[in-house]
């Protein structure tokens, strides 16, 4: 036996305890999601009338799922409010993913061209925001965009508006945020899959003829698309169910889907909504998920 | 020949270094400036003074949920850095499996999967046993999403690592476990470090997942910013943040240190 074939066995039993644990509080709760979201809202406490009790035994569970309703997804797909919603969500992840590439993309080549103790300065510079608070980002932004915040003086003190502009609860502050707070989710791979470039293939297009321009959407930017599904999926997925960043940015009148997800469940109070909501935003995001676990693991195996 | 421009940057280049870094940077600085204004509207400059800091430390209910908050990413960091190494270890080393396709899908997708939905599906999970909501519910919640990034983390240390340095100490009479313990376990503890301390930050930082999975009473810093912010812009909130800045900067200059003084070459062990 090879010692590549001894080591597997231990490191094998090494998965059993993380495997549980994902197990227990990854998988199982989905089936708590999906039993509640089939059951009936009920003004109690819990709010639902559970479908049945694993404790009253077979012929119970099969009279549930006679019971079993579609009524909370029905409702879903009826009313405006949520079909809006998630238009809304999967517009605003489109967008935003957009912009985040357009202004992501010239950063990361900007460090891949760096010489090597620069370039490791600039990731770091990166990834520090990337670690500080989430929540922290996105009030600094609410300090400077409010009324009589300093955007609005650094515009009056210049003449360029002779009235404060409302920045605060507009689609436009909503998106500033989000591209603020991803900007590093779109940076890292794409700085990744452009500094692992060969520069003499450059040196062969130019050799050949190319122009720098006509060299970078001939070689460089066709290699580094890996990099730019990896940013795309990385930012676009967490964006569709973005809570916070709509919530103390944008205004109230349209709500994107996980607020109408959090309103449901902490407003109303109706946990099979909600539950409803969350399979639904699932389904939604099940292509780009697989795309991305594919990915993944495309460029893990490259690695090891 | 060699074109001119190959290997220089251009002007674009750095044009847009710095734009990105004086965007990355700008909102913070400024908001760490704010938090020393002594004046009671925030936008009004009425000098330095370190009177929002002292307003913090008497705030008992901010106090209590800085320190939960504490509590909840030590514990959750620790056990995620324990469940995510072994998880890494078997994904890089333990070849085929059973079930490995599901154990990597569940490991890579709370990495992605939106917060609302992890944190609803946890909750429904501690109601239906009805466990009591608070400091042990939020742990095992920030456990789940973190053990994810440390598993990352530490399995693309893995894959970069030489692997005949095992197979030597086997051939050299280590069982497994032990050339484990002796040669790997060294080579990988700077990503070990950084993957603790990622998930330490990230654990600090969460509003959605503990919103979801906490009982009254016991509420998180993030939960307590998060319903201050909503009522509007208030000093000691700048205090508060530039605090927790400050807390995680130094987090970061130790993991910086700890990858130096283990003597980490070669690669960084950055997340993701």
């Amino acid at each position: 036996m090879t010692g590549r074939g001894l080591f597997a066995r231990p490191a094998r039993l090494a998965a059993v305890a993380p495997y549980l644990w994902m197990v227990l509080f990854f998988l199982v709760p989905f089936g708590f999601v999906l039993k509640i979201s089939l059951s009936q809202t009920a003004i109690a406490q819990p709010p639902y009338t559970p479908l049945f009790e694993l404790t009253q035994g077979l012929s119970a569970i099969q009279t549930a799922f006679a019971k079993l309703s579609l009524e909370n997804y029905r409702l879903l797909i009826a009313d405006d409010l949520y079909v809006l919603s998630y238009l809304r969500s999967l517009v605003v992840a489109a967008v935003s993913t957009s912009i985040l590439l357009l202004i992501g993309y010239p950063i990361a080549y900007g460090m891949a061209r760096l010489k090597p103790p620069w370039r490791s300065l600039a990731m770091l510079l990166v990834i520090v925001p990337f670690w500080t608070s989430f929540l922290i980002r996105i009030y600094a932004w609410i300090n400077i965009l409010q009324h009589d915040g300093l955007l609005n003086q650094i515009l009056l003190a210049l003449h360029l508006v002779s009235v404060p502009v409302v920045w605060l609860s507009t689609d436009s502050a909503m998106y500033l945020g989000i591209v603020y707070s991803y900007l590093p989710f779109m940076i890292l791979p794409l700085y990744a899959t452009l500094a692992k470039m060969e520069p003499s293939l450059l040196e062969a297009a130019n050799d050949l003829g190319a122009a720098p321009r006509q060299a970078f959407w001939l070689v460089t930017f066709p290699l580094s698309l890996p990099g730019v599904a990896a940013g795309v999926l990385l930012c676009f997925i967490p964006i569709v169910g973005e809570f916070v960043i709509p919530d103390l940015l944008a205004g109230s009148d349209q709500l994107m889907i996980g607020q109408t997800l959090w309103l449901e469940f902490f407003t109303n109070k109706d946990w099979p909504v909600a539950s409803a909501a969350a399979v639904l935003l699932l389904l939604l995001l099940v292509l780009p998920l697989v795309l991305y676990d594919r990915l993944q693991r495309r460029q893990l195996e490259r690695m090891g | 020949m060699k074109g001119p421009a190959l290997n220089q940057l251009s002007r674009f280049n750095i044009g847009s270094l710095a734009f990105g870094l004086a965007f990355l940077y700008l909102p913070i600085v400024i908001l760490v400036i704010y938090s020393f204004n002594a004046s009671r509207l925030v936008t009004v400059w009425g000098g330095w003074s370190l009177r929002w800091y002292r307003e913090f430390f008497n705030d008992d209910a901010m106090l209590d949920a800085a320190w939960m908050s504490v509590r909840v990413a030590l514990a959750s960091a620790t056990l995620s850095t324990l469940l995510g190494t072994l998880a890494a270890v078997a994904l890089s080393r333990g070849e085929r499996f059973r079930g490995r396709v599901l154990f990597s899908g569940m490991l890579y997708a709370p990495l992605v999967m939106p917060e609302v939905i992890t944190g609803l599906s946890l909750l429904l999970l501690f109601v239906a046993v009805n466990a009591e909501r608070g400091f042990l519910t939020v742990t095992i919640a920030h456990t789940t999403l973190t053990l994810c990034f440390v598993a990352v983390v530490v399995q693309s240390r893995l894959g970069s690592l030489d692997r005949s340095l095992e197979e030597a100490a086997m051939d050299l009479g280590c069982d497994p476990v032990r050339a484990f313990i002796a040669v790997t376990l060294p080579l990988i503890l700077p990503a070990i470090a950084a993957g603790w301390m990622l998930a330490f930050t990230l654990s600090l930082d969460d509003l959605v997942i503990a919103s979801f999975t906490t009982g009254p009473g016991s509420s998180t810093l993030p939960i307590r910013i998060y319903s201050e912010v909503r009522l509007g812009v208030k000093p000691e909130i700048n205090a508060i943040c530039t605090l927790v800045i400050a807390a995680i900067a130094a987090v970061i200059v130790l993991a910086s240190l700890v990858s130096k003084l283990s003597g980490a070459r070669g690669e960084s062990a950055a997340p993701l």
